[in-house]
């Protein structure tokens, strides 16, 4: 085996050290009734060309060479080269979780400036070193919202992620944190009625998407003086980065949750991403998950290390903030990489380009919603099923929009539809033509 | 060390100085010292009411939290300040400046059933 | 002697926010092929202004920014990496080549099941290697790393049990567990009750069965336990909960000691979880991606978290319709892009390689053992699986204690050992070399650490103040958490920023 670097007479001899004759001898002292007594039913070790086919031809029967009209939570941008470049590097690649400080400078230095990115980007104070990814950092939310106000009940908008929701609900179950839905409006935005009726003195955290499911921008100061004025947390979840490029931030809330799939990370059926958590500076020590700081080493100079373990739970087991152990470095680097190429003037940019070609696509089309979005929109489409329309892109290579009659029944009738700089006018074109039953 | 002959001592390492009905709450000499450099110090409110023996609130270093538990009951009048933003006293100082809270004593004969300094002396010396 | 490495220049490198200066770029879109939009007028008026100090630099600064952060590192790319219960072993290359295939990574969750036939046949055919490797029935790659399998096995157990009227209230959890078992078990609504282990390191069984009551929904447990040691009892272990009407749990954090050696599911484990990167050698990348594949006994299988992949007439599709399912733990699949490293790795080995380096993780393991008993305390004297665990205890004689030996391992060109864990073991140094050793590194590691245990007895300042030769020095760990910056922010006077900057440049050659 290829990865196993001893030769036979090696093991002979470290066996013979060890006062053993055969490797067997090292499981030989178990009982028999636990040991496994067959080959395990898997097919003999595979060359590396062998491998690289295998995989190819699972790629080839995926789509390929398609045009994308896809959001929804994950998003088809420019992946800039460096980003790879970066990451391939051994020392960011195969090293593990930043604890012994002197020898992970690297992966502290990136994180630390990860933590300011978020920040800068958010409108928040302290960012930790990131998520899983945006849909399990939403329940990390809620869960600190009740820590802080050591209320019970969670009011969630219909418009946030379907999925990120029902992530919501299987964490909150059995820690006794109710959960309740806030409708959205006619123009697509948050029904602010809804909220007040439902916003009591029990309600821990509020939590809106925005850009929301349906790519629309929410009134955040609005909700936030209602919320606030009732002693809850605001949080606000973003699941598409590159809006915060060019939108504002969401200054007023409590805590900001978001998936950063967008800055670098390609869309990989689903995973792995990540998502952050971000929140004003007096609840740090109720942030979950790790966070890097600055200090300094016995020479004086500056240094960082993990900070403020004692929220975590190899130290606090059951009391602990969260069970949740690892960030996701390598992709919260990516993430990095990918803030530091596009830079100040880029990120407006690329924000900026995703603006124009969803707004260029959206005039062909009829929108139920009126309320502003940024890169993807409800699409209404007249007469012929989402299904049927997607069927027709099919054959032009064109992969449609999201029907949303999974999600939300009454939209039955539509399509969620994104574009972003990767879109081509021709094949937004070719979009429009289908809607239009050509 | 010497441990204050007017303070009365717990066995995880409270003291309390009465003071007529109302009384301070610290941490000791000993318990500051086996948690070694205090990072962070979480207190109640101002207005909590403390039940004896129970948890009301926590000291960390870089690496352990301990809980800190009401040596006896009341309700807390002040909460020193100096704390939250100067951990570090609570290990130069534990008996004097860091103390932790004020507290009004809703049960004062409470008080009967800690430590002397004596009696807390021999305790560490026999733990 | 320090044989493994020698001096060299480092390069130094201020923050990204120091080094960028305004007006420069890395980046060029293309032109755009539709009209502008006017972002105030599209946005209804909430158009942010520029980012305050964001970054601004080009792209050769970019990289080498990232590349003079990359050699401040260690990894296995660089030598053993002997963390326990980590499993730090090689990452193989082509892992990382086929995991970037087009139609792989390209492909977008949502796309219809018709055009993504392959990612799901990946996921089909690792789910039935990782069955066939646990002894178990079923597998879901949902969750994102070990302590979030945790979550959804510990949830799965209190459906079942919920589904048979009462969901019971306890969760037994050995004091040699993960840290990570008791918080997991709070938040699925349980109270956790420890079990003590016994001179021998493992469940003290007496102990265990007077524990299991019926108010106990399940016990979670380690094999081989955070010592090393396989709990040799475990059949009589799930027999005892089973007979009560509880499950057991198997924390897999270990499972690189068993693949094709036993298999939990033939010795009564209901439900563990596996960590793609640990045994299934996908990168650690600095603290993540992980992947915590959960594998359940067929009693368990009802209550997956959906969807679920099914087959109809050779065609793949996404099964919504699960009545008795936990719900989702996160959004879309799991991290596809880990699972088709961890397949890789798989494919690569077949059954007999995997069984091969089982048994070369366990000759690693007992090599380290056996050649530096003679100079460190063995914990427990119990036959050792993949990892090793001696205690500080002749060390701390001389007031040297792990954290202190794990430094000075710095200096000699090594990654430290895990420090101080498991708890139930007092200074702890906890050993797992993996089988993608060779015996070179190996007898360099067991020169360093012997040579270190007499540096020790002749010369212990030299170990207290490790390591000497690193870039950075101890760092000050408790100042970062008395008075936490987790951010940068700009000196108020610019003039005095481009000092620090130039203070920073001009510091740290040793």
């Amino acid at each position: 085996m290829r990865y196993l670097p001893k030769s036979d007479s090696e093991r002979a001899e470290m066996l013979a050290a060890i006062g053993l004759r055969s490797e067997e001898d090292l499981v030989s002292y178990l009982p028999a009734e636990v040991r496994f007594d067959r080959a395990l039913a898997i097919d003999d070790g595979k060359s590396e060309y062998e491998i690289v086919d295998y995989f190819k031809r699972r790629a080839e029967e995926n789509a390929i060479g398609c045009a994308s009209f896809l959001g929804a939570g994950v998003y088809n941008h420019y992946r800039p080269v460096l980003v790879d470049t970066v990451v391939s590097r051994g020392e960011f690649l195969t090293s593990y979780t930043p604890y012994q400080a002197e020898i992970a400078q690297g992966t502290l230095t990136s994180i630390f400036e990860f933590q300011t990115m978020v920040c800068q980007l958010t409108g928040m104070d302290v960012a930790n070193a990131s998520m899983y990814d945006g849909s399990s950092a939403v329940p990390e939310a809620a869960m600190m919202a009740v820590r802080i106000t050591k209320r019970d009940r969670v009011l969630v908008a219909r418009s946030v992620h379907p999925e990120y929701r029902e992530v919501l609900q299987t964490y909150t179950k059995h820690q006794g944190i109710p959960l309740e839905e806030i409708g959205y409006a006619k123009n697509g935005l948050l029904d602010l009625d809804d909220l007040r009726t439902k916003l009591d003195d029990r309600v821990a955290a509020v939590i809106v998407q925005s850009p929301s499911f349906f790519g629309i921008l929410e009134q955040i100061e609005e909700i936030a003086e209602l919320v606030s004025a009732k002693g809850a947390v605001l949080v606000v979840v973003f699941t598409e980065a590159v809006a915060l490029g060019l939108i504002e931030p969401p200054k007023q809330a409590d805590i900001v949750v978001g998936e950063l799939q967008s800055f670098a990370t390609p869309p990989s059926y689903g995973g792995p991403y990540a998502g952050i958590i971000a929140s004003k500076e007096k609840y740090i020590r109720q942030l979950p998950g790790r966070l890097v700081g600055e200090t300094l080493d016995a020479d004086g100079h500056r240094a960082f290390c993990l900070t403020l373990a004692t929220r975590e739970q190899h130290i606090r087991r059951e009391k602990a903030t969260s069970n949740i152990c690892t960030n996701q470095a390598l992709l919260a680097l990516m993430a990095t990489v990918f803030m530091t190429v596009y830079g100040k003037a880029g990120l407006r940019e690329l924000a900026q380009q995703n603006l124009s070609k969803a707004h260029y696509l959206a005039s062909k089309l009829n929108l139920p919603f009126e309320a502003p979005f940024f890169n993807e929109f409800v699409a209404r489409t007249n007469g012929t099923s989402p299904d049927g329309i997607n069927s027709k892109l099919a054959e032009r290579k064109i992969i449609g929009g999201l029907p949303l009659a999974r999600f939300y029944p009454e939209l039955k009738d539509c399509m969620l539809l994104c574009a972003t700089e990767m879109n081509k006018r021709e094949d937004m074109d070719e979009v429009a033509a289908a809607f239009a039953g050509h | 060390m010497s441990y204050p002959d007017n303070f009365k001592y717990t066995r995880e390492h409270e003291w309390v100085l009465a003071d007529g009905s109302e009384g301070s709450i610290g941490i000791t000499e000993h318990a500051q010292h086996e948690l070694g450099d205090i990072v962070y110090v979480d207190l109640p409110k101002i207005g909590t009411k403390l039940e004896k023996g129970h948890s009301l609130g926590s000291v960390e270093s870089v690496k352990a939290v301990s809980d800190i538990y009401a040596p006896l009951s009341g309700e807390v009048l002040a909460v020193n300040e100096l704390l939250s933003q100067h951990p570090e006293k609570l290990n130069e100082d534990p008996h004097g400046a860091a103390w932790l809270l004020r507290v009004k004593l809703t049960q004062p004969s409470e008080l009967n059933e800690l430590m002397t300094a004596a009696d807390y002396e021999e305790y560490l010396a026999a733990e | 002697m320090i044989k493994k490495v020698s001096k060299h220049i480092v390069q130094n490198e201020p923050l990204l926010f120091e080094l960028s200066s305004p007006g420069k770029i890395g980046y060029q879109l293309p032109a755009l092929d539709v009209p502008e939009v006017d972002a105030v007028q599209a946005l209804g008026g909430r158009v942010r202004e520029e980012i305050k100090d964001f970054p601004e630099v080009s792209e050769i600064e970019a990289l080498r920014h990232f590349t003079r952060l990359s050699t401040w590192n260690y990894a296995i790319d660089l030598g053993l990496y002997p963390l326990g219960s980590c499993t730090m072993k090689y990452n193989p290359r082509i892992n990382e080549v086929v995991a970037r295939t087009e139609g792989l990574a390209w492909a977008h969750p949502y796309q219809p099941d018709e055009l993504s036939q392959g990612c799901m046949e990946v996921i089909a055919a690792l789910e039935r290697a990782l069955a066939e490797i646990t002894g178990l029935d079923a597998v879901t790659l949902q969750p994102a790393a070990g302590a979030h399998g945790e979550f959804t096995g510990v949830l799965m157990i209190r459906a079942l049990l919920e589904s048979r009227g009462n969901p019971r209230k306890t969760i037994l959890v050995p004091d040699s567990a993960h840290g990570t078992n008791p918080a997991t078990a709070m938040m699925v609504g349980y109270t956790v009750k420890n079990i003590k282990s016994n001179d021998r390191g493992v469940v003290d069984v007496a102990a265990l069965e007077r524990h299991v009551t019926d108010d106990v929904a399940g016990l979670m447990i380690t094999n081989p336990n955070t010592v090393g040691v396989f709990e040799e009892d475990i059949k009589k272990i799930t027999a005892i909960l089973h007979g009560k009407g509880a499950l057991v749990y198997m924390d897999g954090a270990n499972m690189n000691a068993l693949v094709g050696v036993a298999r939990p599911g033939d010795l009564g484990v209901d439900v563990m979880h596996l960590n793609l990167h640990k045994t299934f050698s996908t990168p650690h990348g600095g603290g993540g991606p992980g992947s915590g594949a959960v594998a359940v006994a067929s009693v368990l299988t009802p209550f997956l978290p959906g969807p679920r992949l099914q087959s109809r007439d050779g065609k793949w599709s996404w099964n919504y319709d699960l009545p008795k399912s936990i719900g989702r733990v996160r959004a879309f699949y799991g991290n596809f892009g880990v699972l088709v490293r961890a397949l890789a790795y798989i494919m690569a080995h077949g059954g007999k390689g995997l069984r091969q380096a089982t048994l070369d993780a366990l000759l690693n393991a007992n090599y380290i053992r056996t050649l530096l008993e003679p100079y460190y305390e063995l914990a427990f004297k119990a036959p050792s699986m993949h990892e090793c665990v001696f205690s500080d205890d002749r060390q701390a004689k001389k007031g040297v204690r792990t954290g202190d030996i794990a430094k000075r391992l710095i200096d000699y060109g090594f990654h430290p050992y895990t420090v101080s864990f498991p708890l139930i073991v007092r200074g702890a140094l906890m050993i797992e070399p993996t089988e993608t050793e060779s015996k070179r590194e190996l007898d360099l590691f067991i020169d360093a650490m012997i040579s270190i245990a007499k540096e020790v007895e002749d010369d212990p300042e030299l170990v207290l103040t490790a390591p000497h030769s690193t870039r950075t020095r101890r760092v000050d760990e408790v100042s970062a958490a008395r008075r936490p910056v987790v951010r940068w922010k700009p000196k108020p006077d610019s003039t005095e920023q481009r000092d620090a900057v130039n203070d920073i440049v001009h510091a740290g050659v040793h």
